[in-house]
Protein backbone atom coordinates (compact mmCIF):
# COMPACT_ATOMS: atom_id res chain seq x y z
CA UNK A 1 0.00 0.00 0.00
CA UNK A 2 1.66 3.11 -1.14
CA UNK A 3 0.99 6.48 1.26
CA UNK A 4 0.56 10.07 -0.37
CA UNK A 5 1.97 13.26 1.52
CA UNK A 6 1.66 17.01 0.41
CA UNK A 7 3.84 20.12 0.46
CA UNK A 8 3.02 23.97 1.57
CA UNK A 9 4.08 24.51 -2.14
CA UNK A 10 1.11 21.91 -3.38
CA UNK A 11 2.94 19.56 -4.57
CA UNK A 12 2.06 15.72 -3.47
CA UNK A 13 4.74 12.91 -3.53
CA UNK A 14 3.32 8.75 -3.97
CA UNK A 15 6.00 6.22 -1.58
CA UNK A 16 6.09 2.89 -3.29
CA UNK A 17 9.60 0.98 -1.50
CA UNK A 18 11.86 3.00 -1.97
CA UNK A 19 10.87 5.45 -4.98
CA UNK A 20 8.75 8.32 -4.73
CA UNK A 21 6.52 9.77 -7.60
CA UNK A 22 5.94 13.52 -7.45
CA UNK A 23 3.56 15.69 -9.08
CA UNK A 24 1.22 19.19 -8.16
CA UNK A 25 -2.09 18.84 -6.43
CA UNK A 26 -5.39 19.31 -7.66
CA UNK A 27 -5.16 22.92 -5.92
CA UNK A 28 -2.18 24.04 -7.96
CA UNK A 29 -3.27 22.97 -11.60
CA UNK A 30 -6.72 24.79 -10.68
CA UNK A 31 -4.69 28.13 -9.69
CA UNK A 32 -1.89 27.87 -12.22
CA UNK A 33 -4.78 27.60 -15.24
CA UNK A 34 -3.97 25.75 -18.55
CA UNK A 35 -0.91 23.94 -18.51
CA UNK A 36 1.16 24.70 -21.74
CA UNK A 37 5.11 23.52 -21.07
CA UNK A 38 6.65 21.47 -17.79
CA UNK A 39 10.27 21.69 -17.90
CA UNK A 40 11.56 18.21 -16.06
CA UNK A 41 14.90 17.68 -14.23
CA UNK A 42 17.67 15.03 -16.40
CA UNK A 43 17.70 11.94 -14.98
CA UNK A 44 20.30 10.98 -12.31
CA UNK A 45 20.33 14.66 -11.26
CA UNK A 46 20.17 14.60 -7.18
CA UNK A 47 17.39 16.58 -6.13
CA UNK A 48 17.59 18.69 -2.40
CA UNK A 49 13.96 18.47 -0.82
CA UNK A 50 12.73 22.26 -1.00
CA UNK A 51 15.02 22.95 -3.89
CA UNK A 52 13.90 24.17 -7.76
CA UNK A 53 14.07 20.79 -9.57
CA UNK A 54 11.22 21.79 -12.45
CA UNK A 55 8.88 24.46 -13.81
CA UNK A 56 5.43 24.45 -14.79
CA UNK A 57 4.40 27.12 -16.98
CA UNK A 58 0.84 27.90 -17.38
CA UNK A 59 -0.42 30.21 -20.20
CA UNK A 60 0.08 33.53 -18.03
CA UNK A 61 3.40 32.85 -16.52
CA UNK A 62 6.27 29.99 -14.86
CA UNK A 63 6.48 28.70 -11.36
CA UNK A 64 8.93 26.48 -9.83
CA UNK A 65 8.40 22.90 -8.16
CA UNK A 66 10.48 22.11 -5.53
CA UNK A 67 11.46 18.54 -4.40
CA UNK A 68 9.34 17.53 -1.95
CA UNK A 69 12.05 15.11 -0.76
CA UNK A 70 15.64 14.59 -1.50
CA UNK A 71 16.83 11.51 -3.95
CA UNK A 72 18.16 10.84 -8.03
CA UNK A 73 16.21 11.51 -10.15
CA UNK A 74 15.16 7.98 -11.77
CA UNK A 75 12.74 8.77 -14.00
CA UNK A 76 10.77 11.67 -15.83
CA UNK A 77 6.84 11.78 -17.36
CA UNK A 78 8.08 11.82 -21.03
CA UNK A 79 4.07 12.61 -21.87
CA UNK A 80 4.10 15.81 -20.81
CA UNK A 81 6.31 17.03 -23.25
CA UNK A 82 3.94 16.47 -25.93
CA UNK A 83 0.56 16.51 -23.52
CA UNK A 84 0.99 19.80 -20.89
CA UNK A 85 -2.79 19.40 -20.24
CA UNK A 86 -2.39 16.11 -18.81
CA UNK A 87 -1.01 18.02 -15.45
CA UNK A 88 -4.98 19.91 -15.21
CA UNK A 89 -6.69 16.62 -16.32
CA UNK A 90 -5.67 14.31 -14.31
CA UNK A 91 -3.00 16.03 -11.70
CA UNK A 92 -2.65 12.80 -9.71
CA UNK A 93 -2.27 10.63 -12.08
CA UNK A 94 -1.18 10.90 -15.67
CA UNK A 95 -0.05 14.48 -15.15
CA UNK A 96 2.74 13.15 -12.88
CA UNK A 97 6.45 15.01 -12.89
CA UNK A 98 9.16 12.54 -11.67
CA UNK A 99 10.47 9.88 -9.86
CA UNK A 100 12.94 9.45 -7.01
CA UNK A 101 14.99 7.38 -5.50
CA UNK A 102 14.88 8.39 -1.24
CA UNK A 103 17.81 9.76 -0.28
CA UNK A 104 16.45 9.76 3.26
CA UNK A 105 12.89 8.37 3.86
CA UNK A 106 12.45 10.27 7.60
CA UNK A 107 11.99 13.61 5.43
CA UNK A 108 8.70 12.12 4.71
CA UNK A 109 7.84 12.67 8.16
CA UNK A 110 7.37 16.51 7.80
CA UNK A 111 5.26 16.39 5.44
CA UNK A 112 1.39 16.56 5.45
CA UNK A 113 -0.95 13.57 5.19
CA UNK A 114 -4.12 14.02 2.98
CA UNK A 115 -6.11 15.27 5.91
CA UNK A 116 -3.86 17.89 7.12
CA UNK A 117 -3.35 18.94 3.47
CA UNK A 118 -7.64 19.38 3.08
CA UNK A 119 -7.39 21.52 5.96
CA UNK A 120 -4.16 23.61 4.63
CA UNK A 121 -5.88 24.15 1.35
CA UNK A 122 -8.93 25.26 2.85
CA UNK A 123 -7.54 27.76 5.19
CA UNK A 124 -6.56 29.42 1.76
CA UNK A 125 -9.49 30.71 0.82
CA UNK B 1 -10.87 37.51 -2.16
CA UNK B 2 -12.14 40.84 -3.69
CA UNK B 3 -10.01 44.20 -2.63
CA UNK B 4 -12.05 47.06 -1.29
CA UNK B 5 -9.52 49.43 -2.62
CA UNK B 6 -9.87 48.38 -6.32
CA UNK B 7 -12.46 50.20 -8.38
CA UNK B 8 -15.25 47.63 -9.90
CA UNK B 9 -16.74 47.97 -13.20
CA UNK B 10 -20.50 48.06 -13.66
CA UNK B 11 -20.28 44.23 -15.22
CA UNK B 12 -18.38 43.33 -11.64
CA UNK B 13 -21.32 41.47 -10.13
CA UNK B 14 -21.80 39.22 -13.54
CA UNK B 15 -18.14 38.18 -13.73
CA UNK B 16 -18.58 37.34 -10.13
CA UNK B 17 -22.06 35.64 -11.34
CA UNK B 18 -20.02 33.71 -13.82
CA UNK B 19 -17.10 32.41 -12.14
CA UNK B 20 -14.60 34.46 -13.04
CA UNK B 21 -11.67 34.76 -11.07
CA UNK B 22 -10.33 38.11 -10.42
CA UNK B 23 -7.03 39.58 -10.41
CA UNK B 24 -5.97 43.06 -9.29
CA UNK B 25 -5.45 45.09 -12.87
CA UNK B 26 -4.57 49.13 -13.39
CA UNK B 27 -6.43 49.06 -9.70
CA UNK B 28 -9.53 47.58 -10.85
CA UNK B 29 -10.98 44.64 -10.02
CA UNK B 30 -10.57 42.35 -13.46
CA UNK B 31 -11.64 38.93 -14.74
CA UNK B 32 -8.67 36.96 -15.60
CA UNK B 33 -10.51 34.09 -16.97
CA UNK B 34 -13.96 32.20 -16.35
CA UNK B 35 -14.22 28.75 -15.65
CA UNK B 36 -13.35 27.62 -19.44
CA UNK B 37 -9.71 28.48 -19.24
CA UNK B 38 -7.54 30.74 -20.64
CA UNK B 39 -6.70 28.70 -24.00
CA UNK B 40 -10.57 27.58 -24.36
CA UNK B 41 -11.75 31.37 -24.59
CA UNK B 42 -9.07 32.21 -26.50
CA UNK B 43 -9.97 29.33 -29.46
CA UNK B 44 -13.80 30.32 -28.67
CA UNK B 45 -12.88 34.10 -29.90
CA UNK B 46 -10.89 32.81 -32.93
CA UNK B 47 -14.02 30.31 -33.89
CA UNK B 48 -17.13 32.52 -32.92
CA UNK B 49 -17.55 35.37 -30.27
CA UNK B 50 -16.15 36.13 -27.29
CA UNK B 51 -17.58 39.47 -24.97
CA UNK B 52 -14.68 41.17 -23.51
CA UNK B 53 -15.29 43.92 -20.50
CA UNK B 54 -12.81 46.75 -20.84
CA UNK B 55 -14.68 49.43 -18.84
CA UNK B 56 -11.33 49.42 -16.91
CA UNK B 57 -10.37 51.46 -20.18
CA UNK B 58 -10.31 55.39 -20.08
CA UNK B 59 -13.24 56.75 -22.27
CA UNK B 60 -13.38 60.89 -22.82
CA UNK B 61 -15.10 63.33 -26.29
CA UNK B 62 -12.93 66.11 -27.15
CA UNK B 63 -15.13 68.98 -28.60
CA UNK B 64 -14.80 72.51 -29.90
CA UNK B 65 -13.52 73.82 -33.34
CA UNK B 66 -9.80 73.58 -32.61
CA UNK B 67 -10.55 69.75 -31.22
CA UNK B 68 -8.61 68.09 -34.16
CA UNK B 69 -5.82 70.65 -33.96
CA UNK B 70 -5.05 70.79 -30.37
CA UNK B 71 -5.02 66.74 -30.51
CA UNK B 72 -2.45 66.52 -33.65
CA UNK B 73 -0.22 68.86 -31.65
CA UNK B 74 0.16 65.48 -28.67
CA UNK B 75 -0.26 62.95 -31.22
CA UNK B 76 1.59 62.24 -34.65
CA UNK B 77 -1.73 60.88 -36.32
CA UNK B 78 -3.48 62.89 -39.14
CA UNK B 79 -6.64 64.22 -36.71
CA UNK B 80 -7.73 67.01 -39.06
CA UNK B 81 -8.36 64.42 -41.88
CA UNK B 82 -10.14 62.45 -40.09
CA UNK B 83 -13.65 62.09 -41.71
CA UNK B 84 -16.44 61.91 -39.71
CA UNK B 85 -16.99 57.97 -38.40
CA UNK B 86 -14.02 57.37 -39.41
CA UNK B 87 -11.51 55.65 -36.38
CA UNK B 88 -7.33 55.81 -36.26
CA UNK B 89 -4.71 54.34 -34.02
CA UNK B 90 -2.41 57.15 -32.17
CA UNK B 91 0.05 57.98 -30.33
CA UNK B 92 1.06 60.23 -27.45
CA UNK B 93 4.70 61.07 -27.79
CA UNK B 94 7.62 62.53 -25.51
CA UNK B 95 10.01 64.92 -26.51
CA UNK B 96 12.21 61.89 -27.02
CA UNK B 97 10.51 60.51 -29.39
CA UNK B 98 9.18 58.01 -26.71
CA UNK B 99 5.35 57.28 -26.33
CA UNK B 100 3.24 58.25 -23.53
CA UNK B 101 0.17 56.05 -24.48
CA UNK B 102 -1.28 54.42 -27.59
CA UNK B 103 -4.76 55.35 -28.31
CA UNK B 104 -7.84 55.08 -30.44
CA UNK B 105 -9.80 58.11 -31.88
CA UNK B 106 -13.06 58.74 -33.41
CA UNK B 107 -14.18 61.53 -35.56
CA UNK B 108 -18.13 61.72 -34.24
CA UNK B 109 -19.29 64.49 -35.97
CA UNK B 110 -18.61 67.67 -33.82
CA UNK B 111 -16.62 66.02 -31.56
CA UNK B 112 -13.68 63.19 -31.26
CA UNK B 113 -14.21 60.30 -28.94
CA UNK B 114 -11.27 58.91 -27.29
CA UNK B 115 -10.40 55.66 -26.01
CA UNK B 116 -6.72 55.12 -23.91
CA UNK B 117 -5.19 52.06 -21.75
CA UNK B 118 -6.74 51.97 -17.92
CA UNK B 119 -3.44 52.44 -16.68
CA UNK B 120 -2.52 55.63 -18.32
CA UNK B 121 -5.50 57.16 -18.45
CA UNK B 122 -5.53 59.85 -15.63
CA UNK B 123 -2.28 60.71 -16.62
CA UNK B 124 -3.03 61.49 -20.14
CA UNK B 125 -6.48 63.31 -19.35
CA UNK B 126 -4.07 65.62 -17.40
CA UNK B 127 -1.39 65.83 -20.09
CA UNK B 128 -4.94 66.91 -22.59
CA UNK B 129 -6.29 69.18 -20.40
CA UNK B 130 -2.59 70.76 -19.69
CA UNK B 131 -1.69 71.45 -23.34
CA UNK B 132 -5.68 72.41 -24.40
CA UNK B 133 -4.95 76.01 -23.84
CA UNK B 134 -8.94 76.53 -24.33
CA UNK B 135 -9.20 75.15 -27.97
CA UNK B 136 -11.32 72.38 -26.82
CA UNK B 137 -13.39 71.02 -24.22
CA UNK B 138 -12.17 67.49 -23.08
CA UNK B 139 -14.85 65.80 -20.63
CA UNK B 140 -14.42 61.91 -19.09
CA UNK B 141 -16.93 59.82 -20.21
CA UNK B 142 -17.18 57.74 -16.56
CA UNK B 143 -20.49 56.96 -16.44
CA UNK B 144 -19.91 54.57 -19.63
CA UNK B 145 -18.79 51.10 -19.47
CA UNK B 146 -16.65 49.54 -22.45
CA UNK B 147 -17.69 46.03 -24.05
CA UNK B 148 -15.77 44.44 -27.24
CA UNK B 149 -17.48 41.18 -29.02
CA UNK B 150 -14.95 40.13 -30.91
CA UNK B 151 -14.37 36.94 -33.57
CA UNK B 152 -15.88 35.67 -37.12
CA UNK B 153 -19.31 35.37 -35.72
CA UNK B 154 -19.42 38.97 -33.90
CA UNK B 155 -21.18 40.89 -37.32
CA UNK B 156 -23.83 38.09 -37.23
CA UNK B 157 -24.48 38.52 -33.80
CA UNK B 158 -24.79 42.19 -33.22
CA UNK B 159 -26.87 42.43 -36.29
CA UNK B 160 -29.58 40.74 -34.39
CA UNK B 161 -29.54 43.48 -31.83
CA UNK B 162 -28.34 46.52 -33.52
CA UNK B 163 -29.25 45.88 -37.65
CA UNK B 164 -27.15 49.19 -38.76
CA UNK B 165 -23.33 47.18 -36.84
CA UNK B 166 -23.06 45.18 -39.74
CA UNK B 167 -22.77 47.99 -42.23
CA UNK B 168 -20.09 49.21 -40.54
CA UNK B 169 -16.61 49.31 -42.22
CA UNK B 170 -13.32 47.80 -40.40
CA UNK B 171 -12.28 51.22 -38.25
CA UNK B 172 -15.53 53.08 -38.18
CA UNK B 173 -17.84 53.99 -35.84
CA UNK B 174 -21.46 55.28 -35.23
CA UNK B 175 -23.90 55.92 -32.26
CA UNK B 176 -26.55 53.07 -32.61
CA UNK B 177 -29.03 51.71 -30.34
CA UNK B 178 -28.02 48.15 -29.61
CA UNK B 179 -31.11 46.18 -28.14
CA UNK B 180 -33.00 49.87 -27.64
CA UNK B 181 -29.54 51.61 -25.69
CA UNK B 182 -27.86 54.45 -26.97
CA UNK B 183 -24.57 53.18 -27.89
CA UNK B 184 -21.27 54.40 -30.00
CA UNK B 185 -20.58 51.13 -31.75
CA UNK B 186 -17.35 50.88 -33.59
CA UNK B 187 -15.63 48.12 -35.81
CA UNK B 188 -12.49 47.72 -34.17
CA UNK B 189 -10.57 45.55 -31.15
CA UNK B 190 -7.81 43.93 -29.98
CA UNK B 191 -7.41 40.51 -31.12
CA UNK B 192 -6.99 40.56 -34.55
CA UNK B 193 -10.27 39.32 -35.80
CA UNK B 194 -13.53 41.16 -36.87
CA UNK B 195 -15.26 42.34 -34.00
CA UNK B 196 -16.48 45.55 -32.36
CA UNK B 197 -16.48 47.60 -29.40
CA UNK B 198 -19.68 48.95 -27.53
CA UNK B 199 -19.77 52.09 -25.80
CA UNK B 200 -22.65 52.03 -23.13
CA UNK B 201 -24.15 53.77 -20.75
CA UNK B 202 -22.87 52.25 -17.23
CA UNK B 203 -26.42 51.68 -15.85
CA UNK B 204 -27.74 49.51 -19.28
CA UNK B 205 -23.99 47.80 -19.14
CA UNK B 206 -25.34 44.69 -17.00
CA UNK B 207 -28.51 43.92 -18.87
CA UNK B 208 -26.76 44.54 -22.57
CA UNK B 209 -24.06 41.54 -21.70
CA UNK B 210 -26.58 39.33 -20.64
CA UNK B 211 -28.65 39.64 -23.73
CA UNK B 212 -25.02 39.00 -25.68
CA UNK B 213 -24.35 36.01 -23.44
CA UNK B 214 -27.23 34.63 -24.54
CA UNK B 215 -26.42 34.56 -28.17
CA UNK B 216 -24.72 30.89 -28.96
CA UNK B 217 -21.74 31.94 -30.12
CA UNK B 218 -21.07 34.60 -27.76
CA UNK B 219 -18.89 33.54 -24.30
CA UNK B 220 -17.14 35.59 -21.99
CA UNK B 221 -13.79 36.03 -22.02
CA UNK B 222 -11.00 37.42 -19.15
CA UNK B 223 -7.81 39.68 -19.33
CA UNK B 224 -5.55 36.69 -19.92
CA UNK B 225 -6.99 35.38 -23.35
CA UNK B 226 -7.30 39.10 -24.62
CA UNK B 227 -3.55 39.41 -24.02
CA UNK B 228 -2.85 35.67 -25.55
CA UNK B 229 -5.10 36.98 -28.83
CA UNK B 230 -3.47 40.47 -28.92
CA UNK B 231 0.48 39.26 -28.65
CA UNK B 232 -0.78 36.42 -31.64
CA UNK B 233 -1.87 39.46 -33.42
CA UNK B 234 1.56 41.24 -32.91
CA UNK B 235 -0.49 44.23 -31.46
CA UNK B 236 1.69 45.92 -28.64
CA UNK B 237 0.42 46.29 -24.68
CA UNK B 238 1.56 49.85 -23.22
CA UNK B 239 4.09 49.21 -20.61
CA UNK B 240 5.24 46.03 -21.98
CA UNK B 241 6.36 46.82 -25.43
CA UNK B 242 5.69 50.25 -25.69
CA UNK B 243 6.64 53.08 -23.11
CA UNK B 244 8.30 56.04 -22.71
CA UNK B 245 12.06 54.81 -23.90
CA UNK B 246 10.97 53.05 -27.04
CA UNK B 247 10.64 55.42 -30.15
CA UNK B 248 7.56 55.64 -32.65
CA UNK B 249 10.21 54.40 -35.38
CA UNK B 250 12.02 51.68 -32.88
CA UNK B 251 8.76 50.17 -31.67
CA UNK B 252 7.38 49.55 -35.87
CA UNK B 253 4.30 51.90 -35.38
CA UNK B 254 5.82 54.62 -38.28
CA UNK B 255 2.60 53.43 -40.05
CA UNK B 256 0.65 55.70 -37.50
CA UNK B 257 2.38 58.75 -39.01
CA UNK B 258 0.03 59.65 -42.00
CA UNK B 259 1.61 61.69 -45.40
CA UNK B 260 0.77 65.25 -43.81
CA UNK B 261 2.40 64.73 -40.56
CA UNK B 262 5.59 63.44 -41.88
CA UNK B 263 5.59 66.68 -43.89
CA UNK B 264 4.45 68.82 -41.47
CA UNK B 265 6.18 67.27 -38.22
CA UNK B 266 4.57 69.28 -35.37
CA UNK B 267 3.99 66.87 -32.72
CA UNK B 268 6.45 65.95 -29.65
CA UNK B 269 9.61 64.25 -30.53
CA UNK B 270 8.87 65.10 -34.16
CA UNK B 271 12.93 65.74 -34.91
CA UNK B 272 13.61 62.42 -33.54
CA UNK B 273 10.92 60.59 -34.75
CA UNK B 274 10.87 62.36 -38.23
CA UNK B 275 14.74 61.53 -38.28
CA UNK B 276 15.25 58.08 -37.56
CA UNK B 277 12.36 57.40 -40.31
CA UNK B 278 14.18 58.74 -42.84
CA UNK B 279 17.75 57.33 -41.86
CA UNK B 280 16.26 54.28 -39.29
CA UNK B 281 16.74 53.55 -35.77
CA UNK B 282 19.31 51.70 -33.78
CA UNK B 283 16.93 48.73 -32.55
CA UNK B 284 13.68 47.10 -33.82
CA UNK B 285 10.57 45.77 -32.17
CA UNK B 286 10.76 42.20 -33.81
CA UNK B 287 8.25 38.83 -33.75
CA UNK B 288 9.86 36.06 -31.94
CA UNK B 289 9.50 32.37 -32.91
CA UNK B 290 11.28 30.44 -29.85
CA UNK B 291 12.42 26.86 -31.15
CA UNK B 292 10.21 24.39 -29.48
CA UNK B 293 7.49 24.38 -26.82
CA UNK B 294 9.10 26.38 -23.81
CA UNK B 295 7.76 29.97 -23.75
CA UNK B 296 10.12 32.63 -23.22
CA UNK B 297 8.88 35.42 -20.88
CA UNK B 298 9.16 38.83 -20.79
CA UNK B 299 12.48 40.20 -19.45
CA UNK B 300 13.94 37.44 -21.53
CA UNK B 301 17.33 38.16 -22.74
CA UNK B 302 17.96 37.59 -26.58
CA UNK B 303 21.90 37.08 -27.66
CA UNK B 304 23.56 35.68 -30.84
CA UNK B 305 25.15 32.68 -30.83
CA UNK B 306 28.28 33.84 -29.20
CA UNK B 307 26.30 34.63 -26.09
CA UNK B 308 26.65 39.38 -26.90
CA UNK B 309 23.65 40.54 -25.98
CA UNK B 310 21.14 41.94 -28.72
CA UNK B 311 17.62 42.76 -27.11
CA UNK B 312 15.17 41.70 -24.60
CA UNK B 313 11.66 40.19 -25.27
CA UNK B 314 8.90 42.43 -23.83
CA UNK B 315 5.73 40.30 -24.46
CA UNK B 316 6.08 36.41 -24.45
CA UNK B 317 3.78 33.45 -23.77
CA UNK B 318 2.18 30.53 -25.75
CA UNK B 319 0.19 31.18 -28.30
CA UNK B 320 -3.26 28.82 -28.20
CA UNK B 321 -3.82 29.27 -31.97
CA UNK B 322 0.01 29.06 -33.34
CA UNK B 323 -0.05 26.34 -30.97
CA UNK B 324 3.48 26.97 -29.33
CA UNK B 325 5.27 30.15 -27.73
CA UNK B 326 4.84 33.23 -29.62
CA UNK B 327 6.98 36.23 -28.31
CA UNK B 328 8.17 40.16 -28.99
CA UNK B 329 10.66 42.39 -28.41
CA UNK B 330 13.58 44.59 -29.65
CA UNK B 331 16.23 43.85 -30.82
CA UNK B 332 19.38 45.59 -32.54
CA UNK B 333 18.65 47.05 -36.09
CA UNK B 334 21.64 44.83 -37.51
CA UNK B 335 19.56 41.27 -36.31
CA UNK B 336 16.15 42.41 -36.61
CA UNK B 337 15.58 40.86 -40.15
CA UNK B 338 12.58 38.12 -40.59
CA UNK B 339 14.72 34.49 -40.54
CA UNK B 340 17.49 35.65 -38.48
CA UNK B 341 18.53 33.16 -35.71
CA UNK B 342 19.10 34.24 -32.18
CA UNK B 343 19.18 32.63 -28.54
CA UNK B 344 17.02 33.39 -25.95
CA UNK B 345 18.13 32.56 -22.42
CA UNK B 346 15.63 30.71 -20.72
CA UNK B 347 16.40 30.50 -17.63
CA UNK B 348 20.04 30.63 -17.92
CA UNK B 349 20.29 27.99 -20.85
CA UNK B 350 20.22 29.01 -24.80
CA UNK B 351 17.58 28.02 -26.10
CA UNK B 352 17.11 28.84 -30.52
CA UNK B 353 14.44 31.25 -31.77
CA UNK B 354 14.18 33.36 -35.38
CA UNK B 355 12.84 36.28 -35.90
CA UNK B 356 9.48 36.13 -38.08
CA UNK B 357 7.49 38.19 -39.12
CA UNK B 358 4.31 39.22 -37.27
CA UNK B 359 1.04 38.77 -36.87
CA UNK B 360 1.81 35.09 -36.11
CA UNK B 361 -1.70 34.79 -36.86
CA UNK B 362 -2.95 36.45 -39.83
CA UNK B 363 -5.48 39.35 -38.93
CA UNK B 364 -9.65 38.66 -40.49
CA UNK B 365 -11.12 42.43 -40.18
CA UNK B 366 -13.64 43.04 -42.11
CA UNK B 367 -12.87 44.34 -45.39
CA UNK B 368 -16.28 44.73 -46.84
Amino acid sequence: MSTVKYTRDHEWVRVDGDVAVIGITDYAQTQLGDVVYVELPELGRRAEQGKEVAVVESVKAASEVYAPVSGEVVAINEVLAGEPGKVNVDPMGEGWFFKLRLANAKELDGLMDEAAYGAFVEGLH
Amino acid sequence: MTDAALQKTPLHALHLELGARMVPFAGYDMPVQYPRGIIAEHLHTRAKAGLFDVSHMGQARLEGAGAAAALEALVPGDIKGLAPGRMRYTLFTNEAGGILDDLMVTGAGDHLLLVVNAARKAEDFAHLERHLAGKARLTRLEDRALMALQGPAAAAVLARLAPGAASLGFMTGAALPVDGEACFVTRSGYTGEDGFELSVPAGAAERLARRLLREPEVLPVGLGARDSLRLEAGLCLYGHDIDETTTVIEADLAWTIQKRRRAEGGFPGAAIILGELASGARRKRVGIRPEGRAPAREGTEITVADGAPVGRVTSGGFGPSADGPVAMGYVAAAHAAPGTTLQLLVRGTPRPARIVPMPFVPHRYHRG
